[in-house]
């Protein structure tokens, strides 16, 4: 156990070192590929090393906060959330045939990103008062917090952005010691329930992506052509890779979104096996480091948020990189700190920085 | 250690009761899995099955999925080879081949750019309905949700610099393709006897048709790298290189072809006929020195390319020839013995069973030259029947009558020649002059060669012989003699007393026949129609040049072959005597035509 110790300026920085160089190493492996996937294209690169950086400035801001703030401003921010989520309902842009965005005049945000923070959040905040594991009235009263955030963002449609959510909610009643046998009759629900999700819920492109999942040669090029090209991008990688700026589905246009939610796939191409090999370590240490620092925590809150948390970035990346490898149908998930793109980016460096508030700023259990 | 919830480290196999006080105790409880443990053997887990998976992808499958990979980007394609060039005997170009570019489109991306339709259309110099036509289809597919097509001419054989002008634009889906047009340096002048190619390069008619599998060449192949719409980004390696076609190197000499052509334009011109035909062929070597039509179309030009003026009618046109052949017979008679260049004809008419054979006035007895320069149909029998029919026959078939000449040419007709056991008395001597049998010019100017080359024939040709011909490629079909005395009553055809005067050269003695043969029509031979022709040998004394010529129907007033066909002759051979530097074998009539034109004979060596 590290000693609370203060630096020679009198202040010491909350933070975690390992999670730290973690995420770092991550992150610049990411920029390295991204240079490659986007077709060389500097201007991709700097746009992202900005993203990155302001992610790291909200992750490091987070991390000097007290865990208590965040309890106490759970609820409110889960509230705003949902407010902000119905008001997408109404008035929010149209962009793909998904109402998700919302215009403020100045910036246009989706406020599914905040539930993705504010679910895990509030859903801490309740069970952390709670005698546990939970009695059957929090338990309920709990999973309406996750379930209606995951219904209307589910709603836009967004299945990926409402999978975190639900994800991160039924993270939060695992972690606080959900029974087997309710999580069992959960999974029986669920398994009933989704067959009519297919009939009444999903939407054609969505149900389109499962059975493409199911069998993508049925159409090669069409609904099949993304997972077949991603498969292909990795495969062809062998063990060691084509090396750096080689790859040649992603440099020929073959690998759609090779950038973004495919980037696993270019660089597999490019890094093979054992480039793979090794990203996935880093991110299990990623994880492992993340987990590690939940079991630390102060409190309840801080256990089963940081919990939370640290699984949602799991399910990022196993989603990813499962989709990518054609393990798991498409999800529009990126591959945390390593796709091209914003928004998410800066949900994930928060959600550790309140991991890394949570894990800094416990009591010194001995001293 | 501050006691805490147990949440966290509880395992649900824990008992209730140890809820509150349990301190976390990490892996104390071996086969009690707590909770965060059970998380790191999913997560482990989870990580497994993606490195497995990526494993299985990168090891198991790779050589598939590399194969995959590559079939998307590596293609094969097609270097177009060089078709050959057509050249005539000094090397001329006849026909070329030049590169040009195609421009295509992919519909689906130009789709896309409707804004730059119209400019699209400027550049491609057509209207804008035009190129909205042309990618009609593709825009109902579209909206019908079909898939639209991925290829799409544009505009064909722009020249380089235009092509390069579109791509300029830089639209996208717009691309261009490197192809090679042929092209005609001496257009209609040659396009009967070269034929064309079509859009894509393929001999369509005449040479190109016949030597197309020559001319091709083989095109390359070459591995490429394209990007996902189609786009060579990078050659990879040449798989073939492209063999160009072989050039064809013709006996034509380009300039007798000119010349020929010239003349014969301007009697069909003239004479307002139908058609004409001519061909000169090398006596000694029997290449073929020119072969030329009318009408003519400009090959060069899609627009006149129509079956009427692109035929070859040297070889596609058979006709009776008519008095030309009767020079066959007489020689026949000469070399039976039977007959001299003196014995006294009587070319009273004569009745032959229900038929009469008469000359066009009665000449009364006259002597077997004057049979061939006053072209005595009464003669020329009586001279065929003092022999078997056979043997009028074999002489024929001899010289190549019903038979093809084995030059090659596609469409050739062997004419009809029935066997002799069909032919009767009237027709035997039918045959004799002209009737009852039908020849194409070139057969015509092969059996001349024949007589131009002392009885001996040699097999024509239409490719320059590089080796002197093969003596073992030479029959001799009459005897010599026999031939040279016909070719002494055919020099008198070309004077003022015979009926092909208009033949006669300056300097030259030319031998020659005229013939006129009325044109059969439903069955029956018309009065008011005919084929006027010629068909001559220069330098009689030592014959160099032969020429046949056809007139089709001249409806100008004249329609005797020694009018209409004759001048012809004259026109062209003066030409190329002068052209080939062939000596002139006539001193004294060259001193009547005037001392100007011995000064550059002389010079020459």
């Amino acid at each position: 156990m590290e000693p609370n110790k203060r630096t020679l300026w009198g202040w010491r920085p909350h933070l975690d070192v390992p999670l730290l160089l973690g995420l770092l190493a991550i992150s610049g492996l990411g920029l390295v590929v991204l240079y490659s996937a986007g077709q060389r294209n500097l201007d991709l690169v700097l746009g992202q090393g900005m993203r990155l950086g302001l992610g790291f400035t909200i992750m490091l801001v987070l991390a000097q906060m007290p865990p208590h703030y965040f309890r106490a401003w759970s609820l409110w921010i889960y509230l705003v959330g949902l407010l902000l989520l119905l008001a997408v309902m109404v008035v929010g842009d149209v962009s793909k045939g998904a109402q998700r965005w919302l215009d403020l005049g100045v910036v246009r945000f989706q406020p599914s990103e905040i539930m993705k923070l504010a679910v895990p959040m509030t859903m801490a905040w309740f069970f952390a008062d709670k005698p546990l594991p939970p009695r059957w009235p929090h338990l309920l009263g709990g999973s309406l917090l996750t379930v209606i955030p995951f219904i209307l963002i589910a709603e836009q449609p967004d299945l990926g952005t409402a999978l975190v959510v639900g994800s991160s909610g039924a993270f939060v009643l695992f972690l606080a010691g959900l029974s087997w046998l309710i999580m069992g009759l959960l999974a029986g629900v669920l398994a009933a329930v989704i067959p009519l999700f297919w009939t009444f819920v999903m939407h054609d492109y969505q149900r389109q992506r499962v059975l493409t999942f199911l069998d993508p040669e049925n159409d090669p090029l069409g609904t099949g052509y993304h997972i077949i090209q991603s498969k292909i991008a990795i495969g062809s990688g062998g063990i060691y890779g084509k090396g750096w700026l080689n790859g040649t589905q992603s440099h020929l246009d073959f690998l759609p979104e090779g950038w973004t939610d495919f980037i696993f796939a270019a660089f597999s191409e490019e890094f093979g096996l054992v480039g793979g090999s090794v990203l996935l370590m880093l991110y299990f240490y990623v994880i492992a480091r993340s987990l590690h620092m939940a079991t630390r925590a102060a409190d309840t809150y801080g256990r089963l948020l940081a919990g939370s948390l640290t699984l949602i970035f799991f399910l990022y990346a196993f989603v990813n990189s499962g989709m990518v490898s054609g393990l798991l149908p498409v999800v529009g998930l990126p591959l945390p700190l390593f796709s091209y793109g914003g928004t998410s980016l800066v949900t994930i460096m928060a959600g550790f920085g309140i991991l890394m508030s949570i894990y800094s700023h416990r009591q010194p259990l001995t001293r | 250690m501050k006691p805490v919830n147990k949440t966290f480290n509880a395992s649900r196999t824990r008992p209730r009761t140890a809820k509150a006080a349990t301190p976390p105790s990490r892996g104390s409880r071996l086969g009690n899995l707590t909770r965060p443990g059970l998380l790191m053997v999913l997560l482990g887990l989870a990580a497994t099955g993606i490195v497995a998976r990526a494993a299985y992808l990168q090891l198991v499958s790779t050589d598939f999925l590399q194969d995959q990979g590559d079939e998307r980007f590596l293609r094969v394609v097609e270097v177009p080879a060089h078709r050959g060039m057509i050249v005539d005997r000094n090397g001329e170009p006849l026909a070329v081949s030049s590169p040009v570019d195609s421009i295509w489109a992919q519909p689906a991306e130009l789709l896309d750019q409707r804004a730059r339709w119209g400019q699209l259309a400027t550049a491609l110099d057509m209207p804008l309905a035009e190129l909205e036509a042309k990618l009609a289809p593709d825009i109902e597919k579209q909206q019908a949700g079909q898939k639209t097509r991925q290829f799409l001419y544009l505009r064909r054989h722009l020249a380089p610099s235009a092509a390069q002008h579109i791509l300029d634009l830089k639209i996208a889906g717009v691309y261009a393709q490197r192809e090679y047009r042929r092209y005609y340096p001496d257009a209609e002048v040659t396009s009967h006897l070269l034929g064309f190619t079509d859009v894509d390069d393929v001999g369509q008619e005449g040479l190109e048709k016949a030597f197309d599998a020559q001319l091709r060449g083989i095109p390359g192949q070459k591995r490429v790298i394209k990007d996902r719409l189609g786009r060579i980004v990078k050659d990879v390696e040449s798989i073939r290189v492209p063999q160009p076609g072989q050039k064809l190197v013709l006996s034509i000499d380009r300039r007798l072809q000119y010349l020929a052509y010239r003349a014969l334009k301007a009697a069909v011109l003239e004479n307002k006929a139908n058609a004409g035909a001519a061909v000169i062929v090398d006596v000694r070597s029997g290449e073929i020195l020119a072969m030329v039509n009318q009408p003519a179309g400009n090959p060069n030009n899609r627009n006149e390319l129509k079956g009427e003026l692109l035929r070859n009618r040297t070889v596609t046109d058979v006709y009776e020839p008519g008095s030309t052949v009767k020079p066959f017979s007489v020689a026949m008679g000469l070399e039976s013995g039977k007959w001299t260049a003196s014995t006294m004809v009587n070319t009273a008419p004569m009745r032959i069973g229900r038929y009469m054979v008469r000359d066009t006035h009665n000449y009364g007895t006259i002597d077997v030259t004057r049979v061939i320069s006053k072209s005595s149909n009464v003669g020329t029998s009586k001279i065929a029947l003092s022999m078997p029919a056979e043997r009028l026959w074999s002489l024929y078939k001899s010289i190549g009558f019903g038979a093809h000449t084995q030059l090659g040419l596609t469409g050739e007709q062997t004419g009809v020649l029935r066997h002799f056991s069909k032919w009767a008395e009237i027709g035997h001597a039918n045959h004799s002059f002209g009737y009852g049998f039908s020849l194409t010019i070139l057969q015509l100017a092969q059996a001349y060669t024949v007589l131009a080359a002392d009885g001996v024939r040699r097999p024509l040709t239409l490719f320059k012989r590089e080796q002197p011909l093969n003596p073992a490629d030479e029959r001799r079909v009459l005897a010599a003699s026999a031939v040279r005395q016909v070719r002494t009553m055919m020099e008198m055809v070309v004077t003022k007393e015979g009926t092909g005067y208009k033949a006669h050269i300056p300097g030259y003695r030319v031998a020659g026949k005229s013939g006129t043969a009325r044109k059969l029509s439903g069955g029956r031979y018309t009065n008011n129609r005919h084929f006027a022709l010629f068909a001559g040998i220069v330098p009689a004394s030592d014959p160099r040049l032969v020429m046949a010529i056809l007139i089709d129907e001249p409806t100008g007033g004249a329609y005797y072959g020694g009018t209409v066909a004759a001048p012809v002759f004259s026109a062209t051979m003066s030409g190329a005597l002068r052209i080939l530097n062939i000596t002139p074998d006539d001193m004294p009539s060259m001193k009547i035509a005037g001392a100007t034109a011995a000064a550059p004979e002389g010079a020459t060596p």
